[in-house]
């Protein structure tokens, strides 16, 4: 049977997850065709790493790159203090990543993705 | 180190302003090389403000050093202008093949640019000060690019100000740039004709000061 594997991961096994591992994991995942699909999101930190680590395993031929696809941040309200009050980790959203040449956008709004997955 | 020499150091750095290190970033053919070099055309002067290739940091950004750009008031910033490629998720060779570009060639390109867009995430970490955000004015002001750059631009704390190009191009449409991005100034312009760049050097001098 043809098919996708989907990995749905919460947000709790997220935060014991150091951000490097974080990221290992998810390009390992994303490298063997697997959609991965983060409950909270990556912080802006991660997300740059990210990005710079994808960069660096693209080779002809073989993996091309990610889609990654998550909400825009929530507006920052409130002030200093509610930030710090609440964290960062408040503005981190739902994210799905999928390889590059599987995962494909068709429609994004602030509050809505539409996505495609197509098997390899 | 002597103690005059330690005194002389902390008033230099004291009083010294470092010039400014602003980054153009934005998704691939926003127009950021065009408005780098209208910047570095229209304001540099002399041996000072040369455009040129910086060997080993990284082999596609452009530096256009010492420029001092002043308002309409008389207030003026000077500050060294980065021109980094386009920010993306992936690359695929193939892509420059349909451009008539040899496999061998296409390939070697890729690679240049999956470097140069690791190098471009790795200066927004560590080595800028600003940021002008290029987007083009007619495309998806939502495309998830733009809103992981604008993010981690914010969570670095930097001054940010997004040109909204191409508004030569009757699609353009600056007005979904600041629906999309409300917390950040934006200012519409075309790089290409240099329609309103006034705009943008008005507002470059407020947020990089």
């Amino acid at each position: 049977m043809q098919g996708v594997q989907i990995d749905l991961i919460s947000a709790e096994r997220l935060s014991k997850m150091p951000s490097m591992e974080k990221i290992r994991l998810i390009l390992d995942k994303v490298r063997d065709g697997t959609i991965v699909i983060l409950e909270s999101g990556l912080s802006p930190d991660e997300q740059s790493s990210l990005i710079e680590m994808t960069m660096q395993e693209i080779l002809p031929d073989g993996f091309s790159g990610i889609e990654i696809e998550t909400y825009p941040s929530k507006q920052k309200s409130g002030g200093m203090l509610s930030r710090l009050v609440r964290g960062e980790n408040d503005f981190r959203r739902l994210t799905v990543i999928g390889p590059a040449n599987q995962l494909r956008m068709i429609r994004r709004d602030r509050d809505f993705i539409s996505a495609w997955i197509s098997s390899r | 180190m002597g103690l005059s020499q330690t005194f002389s150091k902390i008033l230099t750095n004291l009083f010294h302003k470092k010039t400014s290190r602003i980054g153009i970033y934005g998704p691939p053919n926003a127009g950021k090389t065009t408005l780098a070099n209208r910047i570095a055309k229209e304001w540099s002067t002399g041996v000072e403000g040369t455009v040129s290739e910086i060997p080993h940091e990284t082999r596609r950004a452009l530096r256009a050093e010492n420029i001092t750009i002043t308002g309409g008031n008389g207030r003026s910033i000077t500050i060294d202008i980065v021109d980094t490629p386009g920010v993306t998720t992936k690359i695929d060779y193939n892509e420059f093949i349909e451009y008539g570009i040899a496999r061998d060639e296409a390939i070697d390109r890729a690679r240049e640019a999956t470097e140069g867009v690791a190098e471009a995430m790795h200066w927004l970490r560590e080595d800028i000060d600003g940021v002008i955000y290029m987007m083009d004015a007619t495309a998806d002001p939502f495309a998830q690019v733009n809103i992981m750059m604008v993010g981690i631009i914010e969570s670095r704390h930097l001054p940010v100000v997004i040109a909204a190009n191409k508004t030569d191009l009757p699609d353009a449409s600056p007005q979904r740039i600041k629906t999309a991005f409300p917390q950040h100034p934006v200012v519409p312009i075309s790089s290409l004709t240099g329609t309103k760049v006034e705009d943008l050097y008005e507002e470059m001098i407020r947020a990089f000061r």
